[in-house]
C-alpha cells in the first residue's frame, strides 16, 4: 500500500475478559445509542451515552439494576446479547458507542447485517453462536459474575473461562464454540487493515469500469 | 442460452468492478445520497488522508434529520444540530457536492427527494448512510443503507466491498380490500417473517398486488424492507415507473431517455430464475394493520386483540412480547382498537408523499381532530408541500385542527424538536416503533395514513373502514414534479 492509502488500526487477535449479559432479543440501534446523541460530528465520546435510556433514569441517575451499571460489569470487554442484535438504523454511532464504553466483542445468536459490517470496521468483533451456546454463556454468567470468556479470532473459538473460582483441580477450560467469520473481514481485523486502503489500491480497476460504463 | 437471472442478479453483475477469490466483490456505486447525521466523520476521514470525492457528479446531499419543521420558527433545535448542519454545508462546499439545503426548493427527506428529482433510476446502485435507502428499490435499483465508514469508501472510490446477498421472493397476489394499502401489506409481511426474517437477503416484491401499486406505494413497501432485516428491497420497473420518471430533472432526456427505457425494460426476473427463499401473501385477506409492540414485526390487524406473551413460539419470544407490553402499558387480550391516542404523526420517508397526504386529507376533510389530540402532518419534501398546498390539503388539515409543517424527518426520529413526551401514545405513519424512537418514554403504534387520520378524528386507535371517506383522488400515478 502507498503512503496515502495505508491506515493501520489496532490489530485484533484474542480478547479474554469478564463479560456482561443483556439477554434481550432485537436490541436495536436506537437502544444502543438514542437518536438525540447523533448530533455529534465526531466519533469519540459516545461511550458515556451507550444504552442511555436503559442505563439512566429519566432524571439522569444511574439505573443500578442495569447490567452495564453493576460493579462487576466494569472492565468487561465482551457483551453477550440476544438474537438480531443491532437491528434498525445504519448509524455507525452504535459500534462507536459500544467501543467507547470499552467493548471489543459482542456475542449473540444473530446480528443485523449493517450493524455487523459497521462493527467490524471499528474493531468490534461480532461473534455469532448457536442459541444453545448463547444460553450456556448466559447461565454461566448468572452463576458466577467473575466468569470469563476468551474469544480467539485467529482460531475462531469461544472458550468459557473459570472466573475467579478455585478450580485448580478442575479440567482446563475447553472450547465452547467455533464461530464463522468472513475470511476477508478476519484478515482486516487481525492485521488492522482498513478496506478503504484496499479499494484505493485498486483505482485502476475503477477507472477501467468507469471508462466502460460511464 | 444464458442462465435465467433474478432482477437483483442482473443489477449486481452489471456493477462488479473486480472479483477476487476470498474477497468480497468490489461493487460500483452509481449514486450516493448524503445527509447531515452520518456524513461528517466520513468527510473528516477524507481530509485526514488528503482524499477528494471521486465523483461529485454522482453525490448529492440534503438536510432532513435534525432540521426543524416549524413554519415560522426555523431556528435549529440546539447548537449541536446547528453545528452539524453547518458542517454539512462546509463539507459540500469544500468537496464540490451539490447540497439541497433548507433554503432550496428541492430540500426534503433524502429518500423522498432522490426519486422526486429523478436521481434514482432503474438498474442503478444507490447508497446512503441511512438504512431506509431500501426505498429507492421501488424503481428497480439496488439500494441499501451503509455506515459512515462505507460512506467514506464510496465518497473516495465510488466503490464498496460487498459479499453477494441471497435473494428472497415475496409474492403478494390478489386485490386489496378498500381501506387497506401498501403500508398494511408491508406491516403484514414483517409480522409474518419477523424483524430478522430477511437478514442477509435482498427482497424482490412481485405479484399482481405489487404490480397494481403506484410508485409512491411501491416506495412505502421497499422502504420498510430493512425492518425485516433485508439488505434491500426491489420491484421490477414497468410502464408506471417510466411514466413517473419521465421529465424529472435528472432523468435522461431525448434519445438517451429512449435508450434508457429500452435498457430498463429488461430489468425483470427471467422465467425460470430461482430465489434462495420465497414467501407469499394474499392481499385480499388483509385488514388495516397496526403494531402493538416495540419492533415493527409486532403487527396485528386493527380489529385484533393485543397478543398474550404465552402466544410466543419460544421462551425468548414470550419474554420479548412481555417486555413490549410492559413498555407500551398494554394489556394482553384487550382489543387494540379503542386505545387512547395522544399524538398522531403523518410523515416520514415511509408515508409523506402526495398519495399519503391525500388519503389522510380524505379522512379528515370536514371533520375535527378529537379534543386533546395533537396531530402533525409533515410533508416529505418542499415540492410535496408545495403541491399539497396547491391542492388545498393544508387547509383541510388546518381546518381539522392539525399542524401543517415544513419538510423533514420530524417526529420519526426525535432529534429535531418534534417528539413525544414520556408515556404518550402516538399513531405514526413512520417505520419504527422502537422504545424511545419518537421521544424518550414515548409509545408508538405504526399504521397507514388512513388509520392514522381516522385515529386523529376519534382520539383512539381506529379502523379507518368504520368512517366514510372519499378515495377517488388518493392514487397518484404521476407524483409531484420538482
Ligand atoms: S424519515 Fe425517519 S426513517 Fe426516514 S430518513 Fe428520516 S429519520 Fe430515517
Amino acid at each position: 500500500m502507498t503512503a496515502t492509502t495505508a491506515e493501520k488500526r489496532e490489530p485484533f487477535t484474542t480478547v479474554s475478559s469478564t463479560y456482561v449479559v443483556l439477554p434481550v432479543e432485537n436490541i436495536d440501534t436506537d437502544q444502543i445509542i438514542p437518536a438525540r446523541f447523533l448530533k455529534v460530528t465526531d466519533k469519540r465520546g459516545l461511550g458515556a451515552s451507550v444504552f442511555c435510556d436503559w442505563r439512566f433514569h429519566p432524571d439522569g441517575t444511574p439505573n443500578a439494576d442495569f447490567p452495564l451499571n453493576r460493579p462487576d460489569a466494569q472492565g468487561a470487554r465482551v457483551l453477550v446479547a440476544g438474537a438480531n442484535f443491532g437491528s434498525g438504523s445504519s448509524r455507525e454511532h452504535a459500534p462507536w458507542a459500544l467501543v467507547g464504553w470499552g467493548l471489543r466483542v459482542v456475542i449473540a445468536p444473530s446480528f443485523a447485517d449493517i450493524f455487523k459490517q459497521n462493527a467490524m470496521k471499528n474493531g468490534l468483533l461480532p461473534v455469532e453462536v448457536e442459541p444453545a451456546v448463547y444460553e450456556r454463556l448466559v447461565a454461566a454468567r448468572h452463576g458466577d459474575a467473575r466468569a470469563t470468556v476468551t474469544v480467539d479470532l485467529p482460531a475462531q473459538t469461544v472458550t468459557l473461562g473459570t472466573g475467579g473460582r478455585d478450580d485448580s483441580r478442575a479440567a482446563p477450560p475447553s472450547v465452547l464454540a467455533r464461530f464463522a467469520i468472513d475470511a476477508f473481514a478476519k484478515e482486516c481485523l487481525i492485521h488492522g487493515i482498513d478496506e478503504l486502503g484496499y479499494l484505493l489500491d485498486r483505482t485502476a480497476d475503477i477507472e477501467r469500469y468507469e471508462a466502460k460504463h460511464h | 442460452m444464458t442462465t435465467p437471472k433474478t432482477l437483483f442478479e442482473k443489477v449486481w453483475s452489471e456493477h462488479i468492478v473486480r472479483e477476487e477469490p476470498g474477497v468480497p466483490a468490489m461493487i460500483y456505486i452509481d449514486l450516493q445520497l448524503i445527509h447531515e447525521v452520518t456524513s461528517p466523520q466520513a468527510f473528516d476521514g477524507l481530509r485526514a488522508r488528503g482524499l477528494r470525492v471521486r465523483r461529485p457528479d454522482r453525490t448529492f446531499a440534503t438536510m432532513d434529520h435534525s432540521t426543524p419543521t416549524l413554519p415560522k420558527n426555523l431556528a435549529v433545535v440546539d447548537p449541536q444540530a446547528e453545528a452539524q448542519l453547518a458542517k454539512l454545508t462546509a463539507n459540500c462546499r469544500e468537496f464540490g457536492v451539490e447540497l439541497f439545503d433548507l433554503t432550496t426548493a428541492e430540500q426534503g427527506i433524502v429518500h423522498v427527494i432522490g426519486p422526486e428529482l429523478g436521481l434514482t433510476q432503474p438498474g442503478m446502485t444507490v447508497v446512503c448512510g441511512d438504512s431506509h435507502t431500501s426505498t429507492h428499490g421501488a424503481f428497480g435499483a439496488l439500494a441499501f443503507g451503509i455506515g459512515t465508514s462505507e460512506v467514506e469508501h464510496a465518497l473516495a472510490t465510488q466503490c464498496l466491498l460487498q459479499r453477494k446477498p441471497k435473494t428472497l421472493e415475496i409474492r403478494v397476489d390478489g386485490k386489496l380490500p378498500r381501506g387497506v394499502g401498501a403500508k398494511d401489506i408491508i406491516l403484514a409481511v414483517i409480522a409474518k417473517i419477523g424483524t430478522g426474517g430477511a437478514t442477509g437477503h435482498v427482497i424482490e416484491y412481485r405479484g399482481s398486488a405489487i404490480e397494481a401499486l403506484d410508485m409512491e406505494e411501491r416506495m412505502t413497501i421497499c422502504n420498510m424492507s430493512i425492518e425485516a432485516g433485508a439488505r434491500a428491497g426491489m420491484i421490477a420497473p414497468d410502464e408506471k415507473t417510466f411514466v413517473w420518471l419521465e421529465g424529472r430533472r435528472f432523468a435522461p432526456k431525448g434519445d438517451e431517455w429512449t435508450a434508457a427505457v429500452a435498457r430498463w425494460s429488461a430489468l425483470r426476473t427471467d422465467d425460470g430464475a430461482t430465489f434462495d427463499a420465497s414467501v407469499s401473501l394474499d392481499a385480499s385477506t388483509l385488514a388495516p394493520m397496526i403494531t402493538y409492540g416495540t419492533n415493527p414485526g409486532m403487527g396485528i390487524a386493527v380489529t385484533d386483540r393485543v397478543p398474550d406473551p404465552s402466544s410466543g413460539a419460544t421462551p425468548s419470544d414470550q419474554a420479548t412480547i412481555a417486555k413490549a407490553l410492559a413498555y407500551m402499558d398494554l394489556e394482553a387480550g384487550a382489543p387494540i382498537a379503542g386505545r387512547r391516542v395522544d399524538v398522531v404523526f403523518i410523515g416520514s420517508c415511509t408515508n409523506s408523499r402526495m398519495g399519503d397526504l391525500r388519503a389522510a386529507a380524505n379522512v379528515m376533510r370536514g371533520r375535527k381532530v378529537a379534543a386533546g389530540v395533537r396531530v402533525l402532518v409533515v410533508p416529505g419534501s418542499k415540492a410535496i408541500k408545495h403541491q399539497a398546498e396547491a391542492e388545498g390539503l393544508d387547509q383541510v388539515f388546518r381546518a381539522a385542527g392539525a399542524e401543517w409543517r415544513e419538510a423533514g424527518c420530524s417526529m420519526c426520529i426525535a432529534m429535531n424538536g418534534d417528539q413525544l413526551s414520556p408515556g404518550q401514545y402516538a399513531v405514526s405513519t413512520s417505520n419504527r416503533n422502537f422504545e424511545g424512537r419518537q421521544g424518550r418514554g414515548g409509545r408508538t403504534f405504526l399504521a397507514s395514513p388512513l388509520t392514522a387520520a381516522a385515529s386523529a378524528i376519534t382520539g383512539k386507535v381506529t379502523d379507518p373502514r368504520t368512517l366514510s371517506f372519499d378515495t377517488s383522488n388518493a392514487r397518484n400515478d404521476i407524483g409531484v414534479q420538482s
